[in-house]
C-alpha cells in the first residue's frame, strides 16, 4: 500500500468575500502498516485533511493518491471513523457492523463470521444485541472502529474518535487500538489535538500550524510500545512538541 | 414527547392521578344530566341514557340513514383514501425538498402560500372542481393531512446527521443505498409523527367534508341529518364515536411509534 497527499491546498470561498485559507501545501508519504498522528490546534484545518483523503472533501490544489490511485469521492480502502453520532441508532451493535457488509452484499453466513470475530478480538461479544443508546460513549466508538474495519479497508482515518470521551476511558481506548492495530496491521490516519494522545500513539506526528494549516514539523517517535506516559522518555517527547506549539509566533495570530 | 410521561396512570384506580384525572369527567357527565333533567328537553339537551342508547345499539337502523357503524366504515374508508393520497405525494415531495436546494427553492414558496389556508375554506372550490361526492371529500381530506406530513417528513430528513450519511458513504453506500438504509430510517420517527398529525387532521376534515350538500353516508353525514330531524341525542352518539374513533387511531399511531421508533428519544 503507499498513501501520497501531494502539495495538498485547501481554500473555503464564501459568496463575496475573500477565500479564506484553509490548509497550506501539505505533503505527507504514508508509509505501509504506519500510525500516523495529525496533531494541531482547533481550526487548524486538520479536519478537513482527513476530510480531503477520505474523499468527502475536495482539495483546492494536490492530490491524494492511495496505490497510485487520485481520491475525489470515497473509497472502500479508506475507512473512517468519526468523533460521534457515526452509529446507526435504530440498528443494533450487530446490526451497524454488518452495515458496510450488507452494501456489498455478502452473504449473510460469511457477514456474521467476520462479525464475530471482530466482536471477539474488541470485546464487545455481549452487546451483540445491544442499541447504541445502551452503550457508553466509549463502547460507541469501540462498535465505530469494528464497523469501519469489518470491510477491510487499507487505511484507517480517524477524526478525534477519543475526543468527547473522559480520560480514563480515553486511555484503555488507545490501548486497545494499538492492540487491534498490531493485529489487523492497518495504516492508520489519526487526527487529534492532544500532545499526550499523539505521543502515546504514533509512530510519527504530523504537527500542523494554526489556520492556515502547514506542516510545521513531522516528529518521528522511535520508542517501544506499550509507552509509559510518565516515563522520561515520552516526557521529554512530550516537551519537545509542546515547546514548538507554543512558540510565540504561533500565539500572536 | 407525551407518550414518554409516564405519570401514575398504570398504577391503580386509586392513586391521585387517576382520581384526578376522573373528577372532571365525571362531573360534566353528573351535570349534564341534571340539566337534562331540569330542562326536560330532548331536542336541546337529551338524557344520559337516550344517548347510551343509540351508542349501545350501533348496528340499528337511524332515521333511514344507515347505523353507526355502517357509516363510520364509510367515513374511515373516505378518509383512509385522502390520507393514502396525502402521504404518497407529502413524503417524496417533502424528502426531495429536504436532499435538493433546487426542489426547495422551487417547492417552497408555493407551500409556504396554500399551508396557512384551511382545508375547509376549500369546500366551495372542491365542489365546483369535482362536484358532488367522494372526489370532492378525498380532495379535502387530502389537503388536510398533507402539510402536517409535508413538513415532517422535511424536518426528519434534515435532522438526520451528516455523519451518519457520511459513514455510509465510506462505507461504500451509493445513492439509493443512502436513502433506503439511512436517510429514510433516519427520518422514519419524525415522518410517522407527521403520519399521526396528518391523520388526525384528515379525520376531522372527512366529518365536515361529508357535511357538504349531497352526501348520503357517513358520521358527518349522519349527525348533520340527525340535526334535521331534531334527533340531538344521535348527534351526540355520533359526536363520542368520531371522538373515540380519533383517539383510537391516534393510539394505535403512538403503539407503533414506541415500538419502531424509540431509539428517538433514548438516543438523547
Amino acid at each position: 500500500m503507499t498513501l501520497a497527499i501531494e502539495h495538498l491546498s485547501k481554500q473555503f470561498v464564501k459568496n463575496g468575500e475573500e477565500p479564506v485559507e484553509s490548509l497550506v501545501d501539505i505533503s505527507i508519504e504514508v508509509n505501509d502498516e504506519e500510525f500516523i498522528c495529525i496533531l494541531g490546534p482547533s481550526g487548524c484545518g486538520k479536519t478537513t485533511l482527513l476530510r480531503i483523503i477520505a474523499g468527502l472533501d475536495h482539495p483546492t490544489s494536490g492530490s491524494v493518491r492511495i496505490d497510485g490511485l487520485v481520491i475525489d469521492r470515497p473509497n472502500r480502502k479508506l475507512g473512517m471513523i468519526f468523533q460521534d453520532y457515526s452509529l446507526y441508532p435504530w440498528r443494533t451493535v450487530v446490526e451497524n457492523i454488518a452495515f458496510g457488509l450488507e452494501l456489498q452484499d455478502v452473504p449473510k453466513e460469511q457477514r456474521s463470521a467476520t462479525i464475530g470475530k471482530y466482536l471477539e478480538m474488541t470485546g464487545l461479544s455481549e452487546f451483540g444485541n445491544s442499541y447504541p443508546y445502551e452503550l457508553s460513549g466509549g463502547m460507541r466508538q469501540r462498535v465505530a472502529v469494528v464497523r469501519a474495519l469489518a470491510i477491510d479497508p487499507t487505511v484507517l482515518l480517524m477524526d478525534e474518535p477519543f475526543g468527547a470521551l473522559d480520560a480514563q476511558t480515553r486511555n484503555k481506548l488507545q490501548h486497545d487500538l494499538l492492540d487491534i492495530w498490531g493485529k489487523t496491521r492497518k495504516t492508520i490516519l489519526f487526527v487529534t489535538h492532544s500532545v499526550d494522545e499523539a505521543v502515546f500513539l504514533a509512530d510519527r506526528i504530523v504537527v500542523l500550524t494554526p489556520r492556515p494549516g502547514r506542516i510545521c514539523e513531522i516528529i518521528p517517535i522511535d520508542q517501544s510500545r506499550p509507552r509509559d506516559r510518565t516515563g522520561v522518555e515520552f516526557a521529554k517527547v512530550r516537551r519537545y512538541v509542546l515547546d514548538m506549539i507554543n512558540q510565540p509566533k504561533w500565539t500572536i495570530q | 414527547m407525551g407518550f414518554m410521561k409516564r405519570g401514575g396512570s398504570h398504577e391503580g384506580l386509586l392513586h391521585p392521578h387517576m382520581f384526578l384525572k376522573v373528577i372532571l369527567p365525571l362531573g360534566i357527565i353528573i351535570g349534564w344530566e341534571i340539566i337534562a333533567i331540569l330542562l326536560n328537553n330532548e331536542f336541546i339537551l337529551p338524557k344520559l341514557e337516550s344517548v347510551f342508547a343509540v351508542l349501545l345499539s350501533p348496528t340499528a337502523d337511524i332515521l333511514g340513514y344507515g347505523n353507526l357503524i355502517s357509516n363510520a366504515f364509510t367515513s374511515l374508508e373516505r378518509v383512509i383514501f385522502g390520507f393514502l393520497i396525502a402521504a404518497g405525494l407529502a413524503i417524496p415531495l417533502g424528502i426531495s425538498m429536504a436532499r435538493s436546494a433546487y426542489m426547495h427553492d422551487f417547492f417552497d414558496s408555493t407551500m409556504q402560500l396554500l399551508r396557512p389556508i384551511p382545508p375547509l375554506a376549500w369546500v366551495p372550490l372542491a365542489l365546483a372542481w369535482f362536484k358532488i361526492g367522494l372526489a370532492s371529500m378525498v380532495f379535502i381530506i387530502a389537503l388536510g393531512a398533507f402539510f402536517p406530513i409535508l413538513l415532517n417528513t422535511l424536518d426528519g430528513v434534515k435532522s438526520v446527521k451528516r455523519n451518519w450519511i457520511e459513514s455510509a458513504e465510506i462505507l461504500g453506500a451509493n445513492h439509493r443505498q443512502v436513502m433506503l438504509k439511512v436517510v429514510l430510517p433516519g427520518a422514519a420517527p419524525t415522518i410517522w409523527t407527521g403520519l399521526r398529525v396528518g391523520f388526525g387532521i384528515a379525520w376531522m376534515c372527512v366529518v365536515a367534508a361529508e357535511m357538504m350538500p349531497g352526501t348520503n353516508s357517513g358520521l358527518g353525514y349522519l349527525i348533520m341529518s340527525s340535526y334535521n330531524w331534531g334527533q340531538v341525542q344521535v348527534i351526540i352518539a355520533g359526536m363520542i364515536v368520531i371522538g373515540l374513533i380519533g383517539i383510537g387511531f391516534d393510539y394505535l399511531f403512538k403503539v407503533i411509534d414506541r415500538r419502531s421508533f424509540s431509539w428517538r428519544v433514548l438516543e438523547r
